[in-house]
């Protein structure tokens, strides 16, 4: 194997070839580098993306802090190098390697893999590929490393099974040190690597692809996934963490810009509202929230680790933050003077969220940021996220008298039953908004209205909806176009084929495996960049295995049908998710899980843990035994 | 307000580190020796830094010179002692001292630099120095740099051989002109010589302040 001071050499004579050479050398403030040689477990933590995007991912900052805590193992980074590094990577034989001690990645004992997206899944393999591991976990022996992936995206692990050993469903804070206590074990004895993926499959959270099989209909549908023997569980349900831990805040400073220079901060995790389309509201429940004092002091000590001038308070809806109020009156105080930004995203359309961002000050620099998704109320009602038109034109009017001259609204195309009249009514909407602006302060108000195009993921009520054809698409972006323009009017959209992409890989099968290798082969990577994106590469890849694209985009899903991801569970039920489709179609909406429970399933499936976790720190009721029995009764009836 | 200049080395990572992203590396450890690093006026404020001279992406120094607005009195002893610690890997400390508040500027007074460089691969040392000989001896050297078209030979104040390092590496030292309107630069020279920069390893290891 290569060694260390043998790759450092190598890459001196590249560095200076390829653009900011500071993205593959490591070397950052708060780095932390062990004696190799001192400590039984290496592993390798991975970012399937550039170093300017991996770099602040909150995830793998959490594992590398957790682990490095641990005396018996060390934890490394790695990212992909961009195209002109490969070139050099490739034409000098240097092996993706880690940025720490600079080891080669097929050194270290586990590879983890950050897989927050799909679009993410070429760089994973290619990320394999420059590290010199097989790309096919079936071709890996004793001696390489065992290759893990987890993150939102791994909730349908499927489409990426044949890649990776193993896949942590949901949170990873738990089950990281018992994967590596396991391999410990594993590794001490002489056994066979099966032996090694039996014993992780035995994990709470843990799905080993290997050991389940799949048939499929003569229609395509699966027919049936079921696990190889016996002792390997035939749902895998989500791993989460009771309460939240003390977050991270020795973050690591890059040496060269990054996308994210800042802290982060989660100040809660999951969210209540139920909003139809959203993958992270259904797969991170219960909602936890860290309280408020932990957070201020947290954002203090990160400051004096890091003087970094950027701050962000991280959730999926800040606004339901029990105190937010609190939260940002503390911050203010503590941080006011500073020259620190703070930045409070995910925002609910009302008034109170004008008094928040006020309170943070120096936050009227960039614009207001809001979500209201669709245009108009009907299709809110249908996604679940009910905004009276004239609540969202009174706070958007009272955004412009308070300062800001800049507003963003986000928007999607494509739900289900969608027209072209909605459609219309966001440029209506829009057009409306801005003229509101303009009648408050003149030509110097601006609107930005950001339409992304929806595709219907795993786990949430709308898994069974076809997505969009490229035809109706371009149709709805087309109207948009030609309605949205005009001074202080910027539009922007998704291409329609990335669309796509996320499409087919979201609510993809195991024959996807195929269809993503074969793309990589025919030279797609880095995908989520529009200047890097081959579509041609994946259309040819579909071909050459036979399968038929729109079967995974444009097709309406039986209600009973099979899901590629029915043996995983995010622990909200099947029968709370059709129910809630149902209701969608009918235009009828489910009101924030805060005021009463609906029994989505999240309860008695952890009722274990809540009963030892009573209290304010969850928004689900409590349970008593009595309790999870009625609950369980429920949702049988 | 006060104002010290810094001298301080630039090794390890940092040598890939450009020198804006080191005007970025200085902020955050001024904040976090929570020193009261004086701010600009206006609507973006800015921390008060300035550089003596950027150092070309690559180079490792032990001569860097950065002058330092604090708003609040402090010796050049405290503020080594409370920056010291927080600067990060590849950055020291060399020397502090105050300056007078209205000195001209750290770029208007430096006039030129000292490089060491080293020459990773093996080469004819009889050829290098003929090369050297050559390139002094000429009156004017025009070269091509990002589409401009220069004579390189003025920038040139000094240039010799030096003994081989331990491993046997052959190397040069040159004074190059680091005016504001006038920067001399090693790959140039190297260049000119007729080495592939990238195969050489340079060091900055003087500022001459006029």
């Amino acid at each position: 194997m290569i060694s260390p001071i043998e790759i450092e050499a190598r890459l001196e004579r590249v560095l200076l070839r390829v653009q900011k050479p500071g993205r593959y050398v490591g070397g950052e403030l708060n780095q932390i580098v062990k004696d190799w040689d001192a400590v039984e477990t290496h592993v390798a933590l991975a970012f399937p993306d550039i170093y300017d995007i991996g770099l602040p991912n909150l995830g793998l900052a959490i594992f590398y802090h957790m682990l490095n805590a641990r005396r018996d193992v060390l934890a490394e980074r790695a990212y992909v190098p961009w195209s002109d590094m490969e070139a050099q990577l490739r034409e000098q034989h240097i092996p993706l390697y880690s940025l720490e001690s600079k080891h080669a990645l097929v050194d270290f004992d586990i590879l983890g893999l950050s897989l927050p997206y799909e679009s993410l899944y070429t760089n994973a393999l290619n990320l394999l590929d420059l590290a010199e591991i097989p790309i096919f976990a079936s071709e890996r022996s004793r001696n390489h490393p065992l290759v893990i992936a987890g993150g939102h995206a791994a909730f349908n692990p499927e489409p990426m099974h044949a890649f990776f050993d193993a896949f942590v469903i949901g949170e990873g804070e738990d089950v990281f040190p018992e994967i590596v206590d396991c391999y410990q074990t594993w590794k001490r004895s002489a056994a066979p690597r099966t032996d090694l993926l039996r014993a992780l499959a035995r994990l709470h959270g843990v799905y080993v692809p290997s050991l389940y099989s799949v048939s499929y209909q003569p229609d395509g549908t699966i027919a049936s996934i079921s696990p190889n023997s016996a002792d390997v569980p035939k749902t895998v349900e989500k791993r989460l963490v009771a309460k939240l831990p003390p977050p991270p805040t020795r973050f690591l400073v890059p040496n060269v810009d990054v996308v994210h220079n800042r802290i982060a901060i989660e100040i809660m995790r999951g969210c209540t509202r139920g909003c139809r389309f959203c993958h992270a509201g259904m797969i991170t429940r219960p909602v936890r929230e860290r309280p408020v004092a932990e957070v201020v002091d947290a954002l203090e000590e990160s400051l004096n680790h890091t003087g970094f001038e950027e701050i962000a308070l991280l959730s999926l809806s800040s606004s339901d933050y029990t105190n937010i109020m609190d939260l940002v009156k503390g911050v203010s105080e503590r941080f006011t003077g500073k020259h620190v930004t703070i930045s409070l995203p995910s925002l609910r359309i009302e008034s109170l969220s004008i008094d928040l961002l006020e309170g943070l000050k120096g936050a009227r620099q960039g614009g207001f940021t809001l979500a209201p998704e669709a245009a108009t109320e009907r299709m809110r009602n249908i996604i679940n996220k009910p905004i009276s038109t004239q609540a969202l034109m009174d706070v958007t009017r009272a955004i412009y008298e308070r300062g800001w001259t800049t507003i963003k609204l986000y928007f999607m195309i494509g739900h289900p039953s969608e027209t072209l009249e909605d459609v219309q009514a966001i440029a209506d909407l829009c057009k409306a908004v801005l003229a509101a602006g303009r009648k408050v302060i003149g030509n110097r108000a601006n609107l930005h209205a950001g339409v992304s195009t929806f595709v219907p993921k795993p786990h949430t009520p709308f898994q069974w909806v076809p997505c969009d054809s490229v035809e109706q698409i371009q149709a709805k972006q087309q109207l948009l176009r030609r309605n949205l323009n005009g001074p202080g009017m910027k539009y922007s959209w998704t291409s329609p084929q990335d669309t796509l992409l996320e499409a087919w890989l979201s609510r993809g099968d195991r024959r996807m495996a195929d269809v993503i290798y074969s793309a990589w082969r025919n030279g797609a990577k880095f995908d989520a960049w529009q200047d890097q994106f081959r579509f041609p590469a994946w259309e040819s890849a579909f071909a050459e295995h036979g399968l038929d694209p729109a079967f995974y985009t444009h097709r309406e899903r039986f209600i009973d049908e099979i899901f590629p991801w029915e043996h995983i569970s995010s622990g909200v039920k099947k029968s709370f998710m059709a129910q809630d489709y149902r209701w969608s179609l009918e235009g009828k909406t489910r009101p924030d899980c805060r005021q009463q429970c609906y029994a989505c399933g999240i309860l008695p499936t952890f009722a274990a843990i809540r009963r030892q976790n009573p209290g304010e720190g969850w928004k689900c009721p409590e349970v008593s035994q009595g309790r999870v029995r009625a609950v369980n009764l429920l949702q049988e009836a | 307000m006060q104002r010290l200049r810094i001298t301080y080395t630039k090794t390890a990572a940092l040598r890939y580190t450009s020198n804006l992203d080191i005007h970025r590396i200085w902020e955050r450890s001024l904040r976090r020796a929570r020193l009261s690093l004086a701010y600009s006026l206006g609507f973006h404020p800015q921390p008060k830094l300035i550089q003596a001279c950027p150092l070309p992406l690559g180079l490792t120094s032990h001569a860097e010179m950065i002058d330092v607005w604090l708003e609040t009195e402090t010796t050049p002893a405290e503020l080594s002692a409370a920056l010291q610690p927080a600067l990060p890997p590849g950055l020291e400390l060399q020397a502090v001292e105050p300056v007078e508040l209205l000195a001209p500027s750290l770029p208007k007074q430096v006039t030129s630099a000292d490089y060491i460089a080293t020459l990773l691969d093996p080469v004819d040392e009889a050829l290098l120095a003929e090369r050297v000989t050559a390139l002094l001896a000429a009156a004017e050297l025009r070269r091509e740099y990002r589409g401009k078209n220069y004579d390189m030979r003025p920038l040139v104040e000094g240039l010799s051989l030096l003994p081989p390092d331990e491993q046997g590496r052959a190397r040069l030292a040159m004074r190059l002109a680091t005016r504001e309107s006038a920067t001399g630069r090693t790959d140039e020279v190297l260049s000119a010589l007729g080495y592939d920069p990238y195969d050489v390893r340079v060091d900055r290891f003087k500022l001459i302040l006029g």
